[in-house]
């Protein structure tokens, strides 16, 4: 495959994450689409790592090049795992106060 | 046409189209429902990468435990009634619009690759090679991630527990 296909993939889901950002006003629903957008990303991180894995593999077959990127997709998840509990419970507690997640609601921190 | 080729083609299908759905559906649990769909889609491109440990653990925590989350909170406050108030069409025609663009340019700053992703390979992505990558040189980062993801559960639980005098100054006024 050759590695632009991934990256026109990776940048597609990237964009409708933020469309999603940028057009809905429902606070779980733009959760998700973050959550997306950190998908495309590790999407794209593990396609890397195959690509410069195999060309280091032609010259050397004993090579582990392209194992950091992997690693490094690990720790986004752990990350986004530890994100999205905050950030769910943060949403709870707004719900408990005012009752909706819509957005335009949200905005007290601005007075 | 190879079978990874059609592979390839048929889960980038499912896993754009699932995106959309995400974003165009009302009812909130559909969206949730759509996002496990975009998340094997995901994890089926891991396994043609060949990274099965990452496929395994994205099904397990993303579609596992992460969407069932969501569906805990959105089940929580009984919002699977279409009640969301729409907002106004031009900022809906604004947010694609600038979507399409971002679209756009990077894919016109990233068209020129000639790599590929295809040859041979030492099996990097099995959780044999990843656990001595990940227990030698990265134990630091993974001592800290525990540490990372202490705090947040703490946080989670203090953020989740209801306020005692917030609750009692609710009941005087009443």
């Amino acid at each position: 495959m050759p590695i632009n296909y991934y990256i026109f993939l990776s940048v597609c889901l990237f964009s409708i994450g933020i469309v999603g950002v940028l057009t809905r006003r429902n606070a779980i629903i733009i959760f998700m689409c973050i959550e997306l957008m950190l998908n495309a990303v590790n999407l794209l991180l593990v396609a890397f790592s195959r690509m410069h894995h195999a060309a280091a593999y032609a010259l050397d077959n004993s090579t582990l090049v392209g194992s950091e990127a992997q690693i490094f997709v690990f720790f986004i998840m752990v990350v986004a795992a530890a994100e999205v509990t905050v950030g769910l419970a943060i949403i709870v507690m707004l719900y408990r106060n005012i009752h909706s997640v819509d957005i335009n609601f949200l905005n007290r921190l601005k007075h | 046409m190879s079978i990874t080729e059609i592979l390839f083609w048929v889960l980038s299908t499912a896993a754009i189209v699932a995106a959309l759905l995400v974003i165009f559906s009302k009812n909130p649990v559909h969206s949730v429902l759509w996002l496990i769909v975009v998340f094997f889609a995901i994890s089926g491109h891991y396994v043609l990468l060949n990274a099965q440990f990452l496929a395994i653990v994205n099904m397990i925590v993303y579609a596992g435990a992460i969407m069932v989350l969501f569906l805990f909170v959105i089940m929580l406050m009984n919002m699977n009634a279409d009640q969301e108030p729409t907002k106004s069409k031009w900022m809906k025609i604004a947010g694609v619009i600038s979507g399409g663009s971002l679209t756009l340019l990077l894919i016109a700053a990233l068209k020129y690759n000639t790599a590929t992703t295809g040859g041979e390979e030492a099996g990097i992505g099995l959780i044999q090679q990843l656990g001595k990558t990940l227990f030698n040189e990265y134990v630091v980062p993974f001592e800290i991630s525990s540490v990372l993801f202490l705090s947040a559960m703490v946080g989670a639980v203090v953020l989740g527990k209801k306020e005692k005098n917030i609750v009692n100054s609710d009941i005087a006024n009443q």
